[in-house]
């Protein structure tokens, strides 16, 4: 493994615990541990799991206000962040001056300032977009002398209320201050499985303590990178720089749902993000392409990079996979990708060319299992 | 017991040669979770592509170790890859082929050879 690699604060208990280990985002993070990703992807389906994510970026934006904070943000995201009450997170996407998406993240309000989380892949350049936009009346700085881990399963409550009793009052999307384990945390009720679960950021110092006496708890497993893949294919999410990227836009991406009202043609503050009239165009006019979910119709399964056609002698390449894989959950293979909208609706056979051979898929709904928020 | 570098074990039956994967491909791979196998009667050269293993993680390959006649398919693993892991060494084996050149598997590594380019 490269020495150049960079390593979490976790890294050491990922070795004494024995991951198989990979690259990931220039880091050296977890695949999976002695359960493999099966055994992890049923385990935080049915109670909890607990995925090491400090890879990822953690930035404070803080201005003279959370209003002006706010305000300054909407130039870069088409969130409405102003109406965001303290304590509340959202979903959002940086958007590019053509309207694709230059990441996907996590915003919250932390009543002084903006909390927001980045994908690590992308955290370097996402800084560097929001100084440009930003600065300099916003300070944008990073946090560098944080873990972030996340406890995802039906279970997770339960388990982080033995730490914090207030852990239960929280609900989908709630930030707050606790403390676990004697340690300050920043924890959101949110995640990236379609389980309920938290995300914790906690002081790299104490990182390792926090971690240890979560998963001292009976029904808590580490959990690598190779089933929380699989676990957000299954909830319907997206994986940035596959299913969504700079030549994808949140309309073609089926995301408009994250653009609220007030950013909306003749909403109160409509427009004035990065790529506003393409995104506002396509609101209205639709687009030709759209994110869907698919199910191969046989055993196989379609992975990434998979041409969809309309029929099995078609030579025009009617969409394309973007992830795709075995499901545990389901037993079968599912995927997502995009597909020209006039086949968005599609209950025929279309066909994914697999290694030659055109195999029967089926658009299908996404999410492909139930999401398990406590809204 | 003949083994490849590909992680394949050869069993020599008569004059019949059977093949599956060692329990150090099997561990590599991880959950399988799907077998794509040749037809039975496929005429193979050494190194073509003849089964596909889908682990939950990646796509890998099997190529043919020798030259020959594909005579009979373990059709089991296409309803129970799982199999793959259970029991590489034994149930799971993945096809029996004819050699047409059977002084092919003397070219393969004995185990104690494949144990030392696993170590």
């Amino acid at each position: 493994m490269s020495p150049a690699l960079k390593k979490t604060p976790l890294y050491e208990l990922h070795c004494e615990l024995g991951a198989k280990l990979t690259e990931f985002a220039g880091y050296e993070m977890p695949v999976h541990y002695s359960l493999g990703i099966l055994g992890e992807h049923q385990h935080t389906r049915t109670k909890a799991g607990l995925f090491d994510v400090s890879h990822m970026g953690q930035v404070i934006l803080r201005g003279r206000s959370y209003q002006e904070t706010a305000h300054a943000l909407e130039r870069a995201i088409p969130m409405d962040v102003l109406s965001l009450d303290v304590g509340r997170q959202r979903y959002g996407f940086l958007t590019t001056s053509k309207g694709g998406i230059l990441d996907d993240l996590m915003f919250s309000n932390r009543g002084d300032h903006i909390f927001v989380v980045l994908n690590a892949a992308c955290k370097v350049s996402d800084i560097v977009h929001l100084r440009t936009l930003l600065e300099p009346d916003i300070s944008i700085e990073e946090i560098k002398d944080r873990a972030l881990i996340a406890l995802q399963g039906p279970a997770s409550e339960a388990v982080l209320s033995e730490f914090n009793s207030q852990i239960s009052t929280m609900k989908f999307m709630d930030v707050e201050t606790l403390s676990i384990a004697g340690t300050e945390c920043w924890v959101s009720r949110s995640g990236y499985t379609g389980e309920d679960g938290f995300e914790i950021s906690i002081p790299a110092s104490a990182a390792e303590l926090v971690t240890k006496s979560i998963l001292s708890k009976e029904e808590v497993e580490f959990i690598g990178l190779g089933a929380r893949d699989s676990l957000r294919l299954e909830a319907g999410l997206c994986l940035y720089g596959h299913d969504i990227n700079e030549a994808t836009t949140p309309v073609e991406a089926a995301l408009a749902w994250a653009i609220q009202k007030a950013r909306r043609t003749n909403g109160k503050r409509a427009g004035g993000f990065m790529g506003s009239e393409v995104i506002a165009q396509q609101l209205e006019d639709g687009t030709d392409k759209k994110r869907v979910g698919f199910l191969p119709q046989t055993r196989a399964p379609m992975r990434e990079g998979i041409e969809i056609f309309a029929t099995e002698t078609s030579k025009k390449v009617v969409g394309k996979i973007t992830s795709g894989g075995f499901s545990p959950s389901l037993g079968y293979p599912i995927a997502m990708g995009y597909i020209f909208s006039e086949f968005a609706n599609s209950e025929d056979n279309l066909f994914g060319e697999l290694r030659g051979k055109r195999i029967p898929v089926k658009v299908a709904k996404i999410p492909f299992v139930p999401l398990n928020f406590k809204r | 017991m003949k083994f490849t570098e590909e992680h394949e074990w050869l069993r020599t039956e008569g004059d019949i040669v059977v093949v599956g994967i060692t329990e150090h491909a099997s561990t590599q791979l991880g959950d399988v979770v799907f077998v794509e196998l040749p037809e039975e009667g496929t005429t193979v050269s050494k190194d073509d592509e003849i089964v596909v293993i889908e682990s939950v993680k990646a796509a890998s390959d099997i190529l043919a170790p020798l030259d020959g006649e594909i005579i009979e398919i373990n059709g089991v693993l296409s309803d129970e890859p799982s199999k793959v892991n259970e029991d590489p060494m034994g149930d799971a084996w993945f096809f029996k082929m004819k050699p047409s050149n059977p002084s092919q598997v003397e070219d393969y590594m004995t185990e104690d050879e494949y144990n030392q380019l696993i170590s």
